[in-house]
């Protein structure tokens, strides 16, 4: 009898451990309060190229992460991405001339979204769209430019 | 040359027969954990010894593999000047790999074997055959109680592999190497995404959990009824346990993380 109760005792430790870890996992190392899908309002900006962003790519205005982009698609009929950006809840008076643009951090890092805010008095709201967005730099491009310009001036 | 196309073949036919009563053996355990709500005091103690007597060994070397990783990251990630991403690199690499993976060959190793021997000796002292005679179903009786186990066992047993291995990388990294706490954490939890990556891991090892525990009781009540066959089955479990999961591991990755 004795012994039938330590191991009870036992497993239930283990058991516990085992959820307390989990537990532990959630909170501090995965960080589950930040940003969850499905908080928040969607607004939407059209890029002509998003280069390597990525959904789930953190939206920062003035450094600060303030939303995610939650989807990425193409316009059938502009033939740009359509880019659905989430803004956390607490953020909900950006001006509606806001502008948007493809950064990358750091030489090496992921890409995000900046914004910028303007300086228009009404706000932007649920499914409102971006007017002025940038396009993310295409390394390719900027060498061939680079290249073809000196190409000109060397024949000069 | 006939000869060796025989070979083949009868091994064939051999395999896929051992398969097929596997399966129809899991299907029939599976029917009969039912059992086990009218009689949880058999899973207790099942429980306690795949679970319990494991968690020394996963604590021991849970701590060890995450101050190694720490180690070995740290010298390459310096030269990017990037060791503040130490905790990153750490954490994912325990949560979506290491965690679950580690866990489930250690647990090949102390557990699934113990399973094997012990459901093996049962059959050859022919424990087993007086269950039936007396009318009780060793599949429901015996079988049953050591697989649940294992499949609760595992998920809990990797998750406090991965949190000490992320204990033993911050305690190596900031104590010894002098990456910054701070941006240990903070960087990790920027990264480091629950519902993709620490819930993936879990559901890594549950799998993995009903693998190796599966494979672990096949393998003992289909073993020959001989102290070389029990010890052949051994063998068996750990070896076969060890592939499966790994090669389970790279599909499973393969489906999660695109």
């Amino acid at each position: 009898m004795k012994n039938s109760r330590r191991v009870d005792l036992a497993v239930g430790a283990f058991v516990a451990a085992g959820l307390a870890a989990l537990f532990v996992l959630a909170m501090q190392v995965s960080n589950i309060t930040a940003f969850q899908r499905a908080e928040g309002y969607t607004i939407i900006g059209y890029f002509q190229n998003v280069g390597g962003l990525r959904e789930r790519a953190p939206v920062r205005l003035g450094g600060v992460q303030i939303g995610r982009v939650s989807a990425i698609d193409l316009d059938q009929n502009r033939f740009e991405a359509r880019v659905e950006i989430t803004i956390a809840e607490g953020y909900d008076d950006l001006p509606s001339d806001t502008a948007a643009s493809i950064r990358t951090s750091g030489l090496l890092g992921e890409q995000y979204i900046s914004l910028d805010p303007g300086g228009m008095p009404d706000a932007l709201s649920q499914g409102d769209e971006i007017m002025l967005t940038q396009s993310a730099l295409v390394l390719e491009d900027i060498i061939g430019q680079f290249l073809y310009n000196q190409g000109a001036g060397g024949e000069e | 040359m006939t000869d060796w196309l025989e070979r083949l073949g009868s091994s064939t036919l051999s395999n896929m027969a051992t398969l097929g009563r596997a399966i129809l053996f899991l299907l029939r355990v599976v029917a009969g954990c039912g059992e086990l709500v009218r009689r949880p005091r058999l899973l207790m103690r099942e429980l306690y010894s795949v679970g319990v007597l494991t968690l020394v060994i996963i604590v021991v070397s849970g701590l060890f593999v995450g101050m190694v990783l720490s180690l070995q990251g740290y010298y390459t990630l310096v030269d990017f000047g990037a060791e503040q991403s130490l905790g990153v690199l750490v954490a994912l690499s325990l949560t979506r790999e290491l965690g679950p993976v580690v866990t489930a060959l250690l647990f090949a190793g102390r557990a699934g074997s113990a399973l094997t021997a012990e459901i093996g000796l049962m059959k050859a002292t022919e424990q087993l055959a007086g269950m039936e005679m007396m009318a009780v179903d060793p599949e429901r009786r015996v079988i049953a109680p050591r697989l649940i186990a294992a499949l609760i066992s595992l998920p809990l047993l990797a998750v406090i592999f991965t949190l000490l291995g992320i204990f033993g990388a911050y305690v190596v990294g900031t104590a010894l190497l002098g990456v910054d706490s701070g941006a240990f954490w903070s960087q990790m939890q920027a990264q480091v995404s629950f519902a993709d990556d620490v819930l993936n891991g879990v559901i890594k090892s549950v799998l993995f959990g009903l693998v190796a525990g599966w494979i672990a009781v096949f393998n003992g009540y289909d073993c020959m009824p001989t102290s070389q066959g029990v010890s052949r089955a051994t063998t068996q479990t750990v070896v076969v346990t060890s592939l499966v999961v790994l090669a389970l591991d790279f599909v499973l990755t393969a489906l999660m993380f695109d």
